[in-house]
This record gives structure tokens, sequence and C-alpha cells, in this order.
């Protein structure tokens, strides 16, 4: 027996970096919001010394993340494969409770370029039609990077990101990226202090002609006290930001951020454990959401306006079980719900192994400190001839490593035994990491839909992904290795190896990168998008879905940038247009 | 601390490094199994003194000091094989299973805890066949055998009843788990992983130290000297380290080929989550 519950003004499904800044931004103008999050209470006060500093805890048994054992996605390379479950996490895990992803990330705050938002017809313009690859289903974005950055300001403010302009105002910048769109105003907070291993890095890629600046980062260079009143600590570097929250309230969470000054306006009600299984419809508006709470009550929540905002899997997901949209096909190109998923792995992987006359101390560092280049990034170099489009991030990084993730030795090495435990002991200290992060587009028969063989706790059929690199992937692959190759050879190391893609995406592979875009995408029109440019549903006009599930495309950079600015950007269309005029924002 | 300091450190490691072939090849940290101060709860005797002999295969006592049997690893790993992790408690084990690929990852109907029971049986078994006596009965030079056989990367041994490659991974690596974890979870015993690779343990305030290239030398700090509040701490609950007594001895790995049929050519596993 479903208990149905008083209507409120606003729901919010889950309560990650999405939804905390929906529930401040609508809370504030007056709206009673209900959040429902299906993880557990999340306070900044339980993250306190020494007990968040353990890493078989957080690193090892992700305590923080989603556990699988209710629900999961099921995975298969191709359509040809019958999926599995992907029944221990893999190289993506995702988050669960407060917070959401956003208490334990990294911190590494990009905006995307002008030409990640207009890939496919500037490729066009520049290579012709041939560049694109025959089964790739990238799109344009239906907004541009001007119309963005404001938004994206917004969000750097809120957080306090510290880092270097490249592009103040058309006016490139030393130090900064100088690829990157222009920008109305510096970071509120200079760079990082920049790790050993970051200048070695930032030498060699200079002496090659490129130009290596800090990476934008959500950890404090100094004390900061946002617009909204809120005040950060200054980082530690104590070397613990992944998958654990910031003792010293240094890293900009929604706990730090967004939740409380959401939570001071007495308008917003967080209830934890409350699992969503539907979005309940009649004609074209959503009336309510079901769910179960901790005592496994099912409950009906009326709502007069609902904001999906669960995340890549459930936003695709919810919508697929309440049969919202039409799911996507990849035999026919028809349908939009679950079309164009991607991720992009770590292209190229660069471990460097030093002898003599250089210490790192790994365990020193902070989840955002990392020197990068973007000369490879986009189409920031000339592709004639190269045969793919994109490029990648490159990144020499300093994020703090404990010995329980971070055990490296040099290729060769044996992998247990006396000359295993010699060369870690003493490479552990000696090694420096440099990642490439990496475009990736969208393909025919990358998607996402329902598993016909196994369920979640709740009875719902799980998210089944089908998904595998494509082509343009694996030239770009082949390139990207080359170039570092170059960095590498340029930095001096005893040793080091260069690691492209392997030969497919494989589930069982160890955790590294945690971007999942796409499924319920942005676009112009009903028929290739789901959600308009102010995200909200063509079908269900009373339903915003928010978050990286909307992006067509992934591009280079790490999404919570673009999320976030989304989420302001869908929440002022909220208030300044659809409260007036409740009603489809763009007409279809 | 001063630089100074530092760089002395620094030379007389280098010091070290001269004199490593000095030390005793032989083990001399090695304890007789089977004679661990704290009582198994999941291993019955006969598996406990399998993964004490493959323990202290996989992570040796030798010239660098104690091994993972040392750390008391099996220890730790009988405790994480006990609890929610050895249930599979987080993971989804719904079937149907079935005919899978490469893939898709883990797909075997077994957890943690029955897949440990499963292979050691197996492996024991293989090894009464083979040789006549049970793995921890074997020489060393037989037992690296055996593991590089189930490991798959020499002589490809397959076991009845398990895949013996996904049971050597779970146990390689548990037992690294164990070596390098907070001594609270019962491995890592007098944080002797910690040492080994100079690893500050519970971690402090680095910000005047972030950026330069100098050795950071102190004594690592875990949970428990922590909690008993027997550690120096600063007003945020940091660990203030002390600098270590002794150098930590590093001895550069051998410049000669490294022996091929043990060398696993594999990504290495990355550290970063972005
Ligand atoms: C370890 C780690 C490091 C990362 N580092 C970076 C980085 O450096 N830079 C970067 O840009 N990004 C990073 N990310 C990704 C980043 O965290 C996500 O992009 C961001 O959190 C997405 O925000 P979101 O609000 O869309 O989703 P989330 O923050 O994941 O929040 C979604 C919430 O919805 C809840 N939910 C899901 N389904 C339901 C349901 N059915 N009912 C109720 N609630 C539900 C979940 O429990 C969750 O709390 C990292 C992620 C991880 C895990
Ligand atoms: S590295 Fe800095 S921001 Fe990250 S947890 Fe430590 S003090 Fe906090």
């Amino acid at each position: 027996m479903t208990t149905t519950l008083k209507p409120v003004d606003v729901v919010i499904i889950g309560v990650g970096w999405a939804g905390s800044i929906l529930a401040k931004e609508l809370a504030q103008t007056g709206l009673k919001v209900v959040g429902l999050e299906r993880g557990g209470n999340r306070r900044q006060e339980d993250f306190t010394l020494p007990g968040i500093h353990d890493q078989l805890k957080y690193d090892r048994r992700l305590e923080l993340f989603e556990n699988l054992s209710r629900t999961t996605l099921t995975f298969r390379n191709t359509t040809r494969e019958v999926a599995r479950p992907m029944r221990r996490h893999g190289p993506f895990p995702w988050g669960e409770g407060v917070g959401g992803a956003g208490l334990h990330w990294a911190g590494w705050t990009w905006r995307m370029t002008p030409w990640d938002f207009q890939i496919k017809s500037q490729t066009i313009a520049r290579y012709g039609e041939r560049m694109l690859p025959e089964d790739s289903t990238i799109q344009d974005w239906p907004i541009t990077y001007d119309e963005l950055e404001p938004y994206y300001d917004k969000f750097e403010y809120t957080l306090g990101i510290s880092g270097k302009a490249g592009n103040l105002k058309g006016e490139i910048q030393p130090g900064g990226n100088p690829f990157e769109g222009k920008r109305a105003r510096e970071y509120p907070n200079p760079p990082l202090k920049r790790s050993y291993g970051e200048t070695l890095f930032a030498n060699a890629t200079r002496e090659l002609g490129y130009h290596p600046f800090p990476m934008p980062a959500a950890q404090m260079s100094q004390p900061y006290k946002n617009p909204d009143g809120v005040t950060l600590g200054a980082c530690v570097y104590c070397g613990y930001c992944m998958n654990t929250g910031c003792e010293v309230m240094a890293k900009a969470v929604p706990q730090t951020t967004t939740l409380p000054v959401a939570l001071k306006t007495g308008n917003f009600e967080i209830r934890t454990h409350a699992a969503v299984t539907r979005i309940n419809t009649s004609g074209n508006r959503a009336i309510s959401v079901t769910y179960f709470d901790g005592q496994g009550r099912e409950l009906e929540q009326p709502a007069d306006l609902i904001l999906l905002t669960a995340f890549t899997w459930s936003n695709t997901h919810l919508l697929l079980v309440s049969g919202i949209g039409k799911p996507y096909n990849p035999a026919t190109g028809t349908g939009v719900v679950g079309k164009n998923y991607s991720w992009h792995n770590a292209l190229p992987y660069i471990p460097l192994y030093y002898d003599e006359g250089h210490i790192f101390n790994p365990f020193m560092g902070a989840g955002a400190l990392g020197t990068v280049i973007a000369d490879f990034q986009g189409d920031n170099f000339d592709h004639t001839g190269l045969g793919f489009i994109g490029g990648n991030i490159l990144a020499a990084i300093a994020m703090g490593h404990g010995p329980l993730t971070f055990q490296p030795t040099p290729p060769g090495t044996p992998s247990w035994g006396s000359e295993w435990k010699k060369a870690l002991a003493h490479y552990y200290t000696r090694t420096i990491q440099i990642i490439g992060l990496h475009d990736h587009l969208s393909y025919r028969g990358n998607y996402m839909d329902l598993d016909p063989n196994y369920r979640d706790i709740y009875g719902n059929p799980l998210l089944r992904l089908t998904y595998d690199y494509g082509p343009n992937e694996r030239r770009m692959s082949e390139y990207l290795v080359s170039v570092g190759d170059k960095i590498a050879k340029a930095m001096r190391p005893s040793k080091y190896a260069v690691y492209g893609l392997d030969a497919h995406f494989n589930a069982g592979a160890s955790y590294g990168i945690i971007h999942q875009v796409g499924g319920a995408i942005t676009g112009t029109t009903p028929a290739n998008s789901v959600v308009n440019k102010y995200l909200q549903s063509w079908d269900v006009p009373n339903l915003f879905v928010i978050g990286a599930s909307s992006f067509p495309q992934i591009s280079s950079f790490n999404p919570t940038g673009t999320v976030g600015a989304l989420a302001y950007f869908a929440a002022d269309a909220i208030k300044n247009k659809y409260l007036k005029n409740p009603g489809p924002l763009v007409p279809s | 601390m001063d630089r100074r300091k530092f760089l002395t450190i620094l030379g007389s490691t280098v010091a070290a490094l001269g004199s490593a072939h000095l030390f005793s090849a032989t083990p001399s940290y090695g304890r007789k199994l089977g004679t661990l101060k704290k009582a198994y709860t999941f291993f019955t005797q006969a598996e406990s003194e399998f993964i004490e002999a493959a323990v202290a295969r996989l992570i040796p006592a030798d010239e660098l000091g104690p091994g993972a049997l040392e750390a008391d690893v099996p220890y730790f790993i009988d405790q994480q094989l006990s609890g929610e992790y050895g249930a599979g408690a987080r993971f989804y084990n719904q079937g149907p299973f079935g005919a899978t690929t490469p893939y898709q990852g883990y797909q075997l109907a077994l957890t943690p805890r029955q897949l440990y029971r499963a292979g050691i049986a197996a492996t024991d078994q293989y090894c009464e066949e083979t040789y006549g006596k049970r793995f921890a009965q074997l020489d060393p030079e037989k037992q690296d055998e055996v593991l590089k056989g189930l490991q798959g990367i020499a002589g490809d041994i397959s076991l009845k009843d398990v895949p013996g490659t996904t049971f050597f991974n779970h146990l390689l690596s548990d037992t690294k788990d164990g070596f390098f974890s907070d001594p609270a979870y019962g491995g890592n015993k007098d944080m002797i992983g910690w040492k080994l690779v100079g690893f500050p343990g519970v971690p402090a305030m680095y910000m005047g130290l972030i950026g330069r290239n100098e050795p950071y030398h102190v004594e690592p700090v875990d949970l428990r000297s922590l909690q008993e509040a027997k550690a120096p701490v600063d007003e945020h609950g940091h660990v203030i380290h002390r600098r270590a007594a002794i150098p930590r001895p590093t001895t550069a790995p051998t410049s000669r080929p490294v022996d091929s049929s043990n060398s696993d050519d594999s990504r290495p596993e990355p550290s970063f989550a972005v």
C-alpha cells in the first residue's frame, strides 16, 4: 500500500552537486523543496581526524560509494553480447548519500571550451564532413560557451576555485591556459602551491613549446568566504581528498558550500534513505514521485515541479522505468532516452620512475593538485591528415597517494616477491604520474536501456550499458601516446611507460575516472534530445533533468564545472521564466 | 625541519645502499608457521597454514626487512573474510550467472569467503597430486612455482573448482592490502609496510613541505596511537611527525635483468580517481 504524502512545491531526486544547487536556488525564492536521497546523511562534522585518513575504508572498500547489493548496472561491449551485472565497482564507481559524489570528488573544476559546445559544426567547417566517423552521433549543444560563462563564474565563486585565468575578456594571460574561453574575471583564489613533480613537468613542457598552467582546483589555496557568506579553510596538502571528505573544510563540496545555505532558508528538507523508483505522470505532467524509505514503506510525494538530479545513471534509469520520453533504439537510430552515452578513460597514462636526486613524497598533495597542458585539447592543434578529431588535457598530478593504492614499480618488475618489494621500496617516493583525459565521441552503438534479465532490490530492471571505444578514440590513442612519449623523454626519468587505450573497455579494470555522460541529452528538438537547452523535458515540462546526463558527448574535461554551471543556468530559467509562466520554455 | 638535516639523511641513505649486500640474504625475521598470537575466526587450521605460507612468498622477509607473515597479514585476511567484505555484502550477487566475456568483470557465483575456501582446497589438492604434499609443506622454490602457475605467468596450473588466476589475484591484492592498511585492521603490524616504503601513516599538514625535492623521513603514526593520544597533534588533529631515528634503508633495484618468468607486464594499477 502506497501512502500519499502532502504535496510540496518542488521535489528533487538525488542530493549531490546538482540537487544541492537547485535546492539552494529554489528554497531561497520561498518555495518548499524536498530532497529525496537514497543514501544516508553525511555532515561535514562526520569527517574528522584521524578516522578519515583510512585508506582501506575509503579507497579500497569504497565506503562512500553506491552499495551494489541494492542496485548496479549491467554491461556489455556490443549489442551482440549478453550484458552481465557490474557485481563489483570497476573503473567508475558512483556516489551515494547526501552530497553525492560531490562529497568525495577530487575537485578538478573545469570549464569546457567554446569548441566543445560546437564540436560538430566546427569540425565540419574546418575539415569537412569526412572527419566524422560514420557511426558517430555527436551533436552541437543548443547552448554556447558565452551563454554559460556567467554560470561557470557563479559556480567557481561559490566553490572558491583556486586557479589562474588564461583568457581574461579576450586578453591572454601568462601562466594560465591560453586556449580557454574568455572569462569575465580571475579565479576567486590564486593557484595552489606546485609539487616538485609538477615543476619537472612544467619545465619540460615549456621547453617543448607548450603552455603549462595550474589545474583549477576546488581546494582553497587560502581561507575563503564565498558570495553566500560561507567560509572555507585553507588546504594543508594532507593528500586525502579523494574518496572521502576534508577535515579542515578546505575542499568545496555541497556540505561546505550549497547545502548549509539551502538548509538555512528553512524551506528545504532532506529525506535520506529515500530511493525513488518512479516518476508518476498524468498526460504531459509529472504529478508525483514514488519512493521507498528506510523502513521499507512505499511513499508517494506529489509536487508541482520535479527535478531529476540523480546522476547520469539514475537520471536515465528513472526516465526509462517511468516511461517518459521515447527510448533510444540503436538498430533504427530512433528514440532519444539512453542515447549518446560516453565516458573517458585516462589517455595516456604515464608513470615516470626516477633514481638519484628526485624525491616526490607522493603522500603530500591535494585532490586537484596538478599542472596541465591543453595544447593537445579539442581543436587547439591542426588535425589535418591525423584521421581523428579532438584530443586531451595532459596533467602531472600530486593528488596524494598512499601505498595501498599507489604501488609503482617499473615495467618488467615482478608483481610479488623480493624483487617487487625492493622496487616498490625504492620507487614509491620516486615516481610521478601524468594522465590525459580525452575527448570521446558519441556513437550509434553506445547507449543505455533497461536490462531484460536483472533487477534491483526494488524490483526495477537494472540499467543496461552497451559501450566500447570507437575508431576516433583508437586513432587518437596512437597519436596521444606519441605526444606522451615525447614529454616523458623530456622529463628525463630513469624509466617510464606510456599506456594508451586497451583493446576494449573493461568493466573489471581498476578504478580510475568517474565521468559518465549522456542518456538524457540536450538539443534543439525533441527528435535529437530529451531535454531542451534549459534541461527541461520536452515531453513533461514540469520535469527538469539536470546533470552530465545532458551532455551530447564528453569533452576532455572533468564534467562537474559544467554540471554546476548548467545547474545554475537551469535554476535561473526556472526562477525567471518557468515560475512566471509554467510550460515549455522552448517551443517544440 | 631544515634542509641541511635532510641532506645528511639522504647521504646516509646512500651509504646504506652501498652496504646492502652485507645483510644476510636468508630471512632472519620469519617466525614458525602457525604461531600467530591472535585467533583466526575464518580460516581452518589447514587453511591458515596455506595462507601463512603463501603470503610469506608473496611478500617475503628478506634483506629489506620483514614481510607479510611478520606483518600479520594472514590475520588481516582472516578478519576481512570474516566480515562484510568476505560475505560480499556490498557486491551484487543475484543471478542469473552464465557465459561472460573477458570484459565484464568478476562474474563468479562466489563470495570472497567461498572463493578462498575453494581456492585453497583446490590448490592443496593440486599440490598433493603433483608433489605428494600440501602447499605449506613444499619448499619455497616449489611454492613459488605453484604461485606462478596459478597467476598464469609460468606453468599455467588449472584448478578444479575455481579459476586459479582469479583466486591468485584476490590473494595477492588482499596480501598487499594487509601489508599497507592501517594496523587497526590487524595487518601491517608495527607499520612494517609503511616503514618499508617511507609512508608516514595517518597524514599530516604538509603546507610548508609540498613542492620540495627532499626526503621526508619520519616515524609513521597509525590510528591507534592517535586515538590513544600517544602522538602529538596540531589544533586540527593533524599528526606532528617525529623525525625517524634510523634512516630508511632503500636498495636500488638490481640493474641485471629481472627473472622474466615472474615478470608481469600488464598495465600497472594507476592511482587516481577524478
Ligand atoms: C572519487 C571521485 C572523484 C571525482 N573527481 C572529480 C573531479 O576532480 N572533477 C570533476 O569534475 N568531477 C569529479 N568527479 C565526478 C563528480 O563527482 C560528479 O560529476 C558530480 O558529483 C555529479 O553531480 P550530480 O549532482 O550530477 O551527481 P552526484 O553528485 O553523484 O549526486 C547524485 C545523488 O543522487 C542520488 N540518487 C541516485 N539515484 C537515486 C534515486 N533513485 N533516488 C534517490 N536518490 C538517488 C545518489 O545517491 C547521489 O547522492 C569525481 C567523482 C568521484 C566519485
Ligand atoms: S588535501 Fe587539502 S582539501 Fe584535500 S582533504 Fe587534505 S586539507 Fe582537505
